[in-house]
C-alpha cells in the first residue's frame, strides 16, 4: 500500500503500470483492478479556470491519506492500494489525483476505490486556489454528498 | 517552553504569516492559541490540528505542540 504526494505533473496510467509490476507478490492474485483518476477542468463554479494551486499541510496529509487507504484495507479484503495526489501548480487536463485498487473480486475493488477517493476528499487537508479571469481566488468548499 | 502555529489557504494570506512559534505560558488549549497570534476569538468557520489530528477549540494543548489552523478543506464536488 503506497501513498504519494507530487510537486510535478503525473501520467496516473504510467504510474500504475509500474507500480503493479513492481508488486511481484501481486501477480496470480488479483483479479480486479479499479482506478480512478480526477483531472483540473478549465471550469469550475461558473467560471473558466486558467490554473489551479493545490496547497495542503504536508505532514497532516501524508497522515490522514494513508489512514484512509489503510482503512480501505480493513474494510474490504484487498490486495493492494495505490494513492498518488498532486499538490503546487496545476494546469487543466493536469490529473489531481488518482486511486488504484487491487483485490481478488470486483466489489471490493470498486467499494474500497470509491470509499478512498470518497473519505480524503473531506478529510485530506487540501486547498484550492483558481486563477480565473476575475484573478486568484480560493475555492469554496462542497456540501458533502452523505 | 514553546508551541509552533501554522496558518494555512485563506487564514495564512488573512494573517500575513505562515507559521510562528509562541510562548506556551498562559496557553491551556486550541482557542487560547489562535487568540495569542490573531488577536481576535476563534471564528467558528475556521478549522484547526494538534499534531496533525482535527482538534476542537477546547482541546488541551501542551508545551511542544504543532497547532494548526485553516479553512474548511475543499477537495471538491462528489
Amino acid at each position: 500500500m503506497t501513498v504519494r504526494l507530487l510537486a510535478a505533473a503525473f501520467d496516473p496510467w504510467r504510474e500504475i503500470v509500474r507500480y503493479q509490476s513492481a508488486q511481484p507478490d501481486l501477480a496470480g492474485k488479483f483479479g480486479a483492478t479499479t482506478v480512478f483518476v480526477g483531472t483540473l477542468r478549465d471550469f469550475n463554479q461558473g467560471n473558466a479556470v486558467q490554473a489551479m494551486t493545490l496547497e495542503h499541510y504536508a505532514s497532516m496529509t501524508e497522515k490522514h491519506l494513508e489512514r484512509v487507504a489503510r482503512e480501505a484495507a480493513v474494510r474490504w479484503p484487498i490486495d493492494d492500494l495505490l494513492v498518488i495526489h498532486r499538490y503546487g501548480e496545476l494546469r487543466p487536463n493536469d490529473p489531481i489525483v488518482c486511486v488504484a485498487v487491487w483485490a481478488a473480486h470486483r466489489e471490493a475493488a470498486f467499494a474500497a476505490c470509491r470509499y478512498v477517493i470518497d473519505e480524503l476528499k473531506t478529510r485530506a487537508p487540501f486547498w484550492k486556489q483558481e486563477l480565473t479571469e476575475k484573478g486568484r481566488r480560493w475555492a469554496a468548499p462542497e456540501p458533502r454528498a452523505k | 517552553m514553546s508551541i509552533t502555529v501554522r496558518f494555512f489557504a485563506s487564514v495564512r494570506e488573512r494573517l500575513g504569516k505562515a507559521q510562528e512559534i509562541i510562548d506556551s505560558a498562559g496557553i491551556s488549549n486550541v482557542a487560547d492559541v489562535w487568540k495569542q497570534s490573531a488577536r481576535t476569538a476563534l471564528p467558528d468557520n475556521l478549522l484547526a490540528a494538534v499534531n496533525m489530528e482535527y482538534a476542537r477549540p477546547d482541546q488541551p494543548v501542551r508545551d511542544g505542540d504543532e497547532v494548526a489552523f485553516f479553512p474548511p478543506v475543499t477537495g471538491g464536488a462528489p
